[in-house]
């Protein structure tokens, strides 16, 4: 491998085919990300990111091309415990109290309880969920339920991140304070990220990096370097900058296929 | 619990109590405001009586019959979780032996008694307890695999990212989430297992057993002896699914409660 710490995640030429429904959910996908990069992908929905998240974390098989991590195939990485993953929805144990499904990773990886405990609690305070420790999956709410998802997948520090729509089901003030922490916990730490959203603000706001999707099939349409200091505040959301690159990533989005109407669709082709 | 929580717990029941003495009620009531033969129909009341004047006749014949049941139970239910396991741990197997065992389902278990009878000795409990055994396999088996199978794809792929082995997943999502499951095959097992247990015995056994009795008894007569049997039986087939109930609570404690809490 040529010089495996220039690069996280590296995807060259990768191509998903779902035999079930004959789609393409992606399609030469080339994607490469340098150490401590933010990036998120954004698209319209079902243009395949979900997909690309599964594959670059060795849970999907791509039908052609390779990804590599930190210079291993991903099928190791996976093995070596390389990346911690948020789904879409919550995936809660239901026979675990909230308490313990933040420790399953930890317990996989052979903490001892003490250790486990520590770390549980610290986790519980960042999502605000010290209350609920000892409840079930099923009596938090949708939010809550996600909340303990994000705590669980933050509890290992993992080197890399892949998160999928971690925030989509929190309310607007629960999502932008996580927003702060996931970027403060970025910065303490040496780790990437790879963010889905739905939110172009969100992907401005926390990026180094926003990569834009086109769907039909899945295919990366474009990529903004956000430039925009770190740590990045309150504030940021007001700078004239921060609204520069939403209107340039909204742009890009509506040019490659969101929202596109049949007839804009045909002049595209 | 508090006496509160102990209140309400049996606030709870009170409704299936009143209905049950209501119906008692109004069997007794009807039967002597008709004048209903007994051979037809006795009085609760008589039943009880017979009930409790036979005790040292019916009970021991009951306990008889609930061994087998019970033996016939554990047999049957283990066996049927261990079929399950290996079905579901390899699909090739599954798939060969699942038309085996939907045949076998459709065979009217009455139909095999005599011939468990002829395997082994009739007067022997064995014999009984391979027709509770029988009975209890299918619907044991066949809920343990749904169980098995019936594990969110999102779950594993999470154990997966975490590098888990099959085995790990299986223990840590597989069999977690085929437990009700389980336990709702083994309530069902555990009505079967006396079913089998006393209709075996309806085909000949040792005089001691609880189906031999009320089979005699109704032959010369002896309906409210008869009737005392089956309330015997009765008592002792709720005995073994509540047991089974209260161990599914201890079990599965994160299931939300489908009344209550
Ligand atoms: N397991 C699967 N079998 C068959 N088709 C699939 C499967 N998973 C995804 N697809 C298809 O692949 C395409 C991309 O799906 P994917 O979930 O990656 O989209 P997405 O960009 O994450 O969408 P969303 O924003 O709605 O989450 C879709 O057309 C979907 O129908
Ligand atoms: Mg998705």
């Amino acid at each position: 491998m040529s010089a495996p710490e220039q690069t996280v995640v590296s995807v060259e030429g990768v191509t998903k085919t779902f035999a079930h429904g004959n789609v393409t959910a992606l399609q030469g996908i080339d994607l490469s990300l340098a150490p401590r990069e933010f990036v998120s992908l954004i698209g319209p929905s079902g243009c395949g990111k979900s997909t690309l998240l599964r594959v670059i974390g060795d849970l999907l098989e791509p039908t052609a091309g390779r990804v590599t991590i930190n210079g291993k195939s991903a099928r190791e990485a996976r093995s070596d415990g390389d990346y911690g993953i948020v789904f879409q929805d919550a995936v809660l144990f239901d026979w675990r109290t909230v308490a313990k499904n933040i420790a399953l990773p930890l317990e996989m990886l052979g903490w001892d309880r003490q250790r486990r405990k520590e770390r549980v609690a610290a986790m519980l305070d960042l999502v605000e969920l010290n209350g609920f420790a000892d409840h079930h999956p099923w009596q938090l709410s949708g939010g809550m339920q996600q909340r303990v998802a994000i705590a669980r997948a933050l509890a290992f520090e993992p080197a890399l991140m892949l998160m999928d729509e971690p925030f989509g089901a929190l309310d607007e003030m629960t999502r932008e304070r996580l927003n702060l922490e996931l970027l403060s916990i970025w910065e303490q730490t040496e780790n990437t990220v790879v963010f889905v959203t739905h939110s172009i603000a969100e992907a401005v706001f926390l990026s180094t990096r926003v990569v834009v999707m086109s769907p039909r099939p899945g295919r990366i349409a474009g990529a903004i370097e956000i430039d925009l200091p770190y740590p990045r505040t309150v504030e940021t959301r007001e700078d004239a900058r921060f609204f520069e690159l939403v209107t340039r990533v909204r742009e890009l989005l509506r040019l490659r296929g969101e929202h596109l109407l049949p007839e804009e669709e045909a002049a595209l082709e | 619990m508090t006496a509160k929580a102990l209140l309400a717990r049996a606030a709870q029941w009170l409704p299936a109590l009143v209905v049950a003495a209501v119906v008692i009620g109004l069997w007794q009531g009807l039967i002597v405001a008709f004048h209903v033969q007994q051979f037809l129909l006795p009085r609760p009341s008589a039943i009880a009586t017979t009930f409790w004047s036979d005790r040292h006749e019916l009970w021991p014949a009951g306990w008889y019959t609930f061994k087998e049941a019970l033996g016939g139970f554990a047999i049957g239910s283990g066996l049927g979780i261990l079929a399950a396991t290996l079905v579901g741990r390899f699909k090739t197997v599954g798939t060969a032996l699942m038309p085996v065992f939907i045949a076998a389902n459709a065979v009217p278990i009455v139909a095999f008694a005599p011939i468990a009878d002829a395997w082994f000795n009739p007067f022997s409990p064995h014999s009984k307890m391979a027709i509770a055994a029988v009975l209890c396999f299918l619907p044991v088996m066949v809920n343990t695999l749904r169980g098995l199978q019936s594990s969110s794809p999102r779950q594993i792929e999470l154990m997966r990212s975490y590098a888990a082995s099959e085995l790990t997943i299986w223990r840590r999502v597989r069999v977690p989430t085929a437990l009700p499951f389980v336990f709702t095959a083994l309530k069902i097992a555990s009505v079967l297992a006396m079913i089998g247990a006393i209709v075996g015995e309806y085909f000949g056994g040792a005089t001691s057993a609880l189906g031999v009795l009320i089979n005699s008894d109704a032959q010369i007569f002896q309906f409210t002896t008869a009737w005392a049997g089956i309330l015997t039986a009765s008592l002792l087939g709720i005995g073994l699914y509540l047991a089974v109930a209260v161990a599914e609570r201890g079990v599965v404690r994160w299931a939300p409660r489908a009344q209550g809490s």
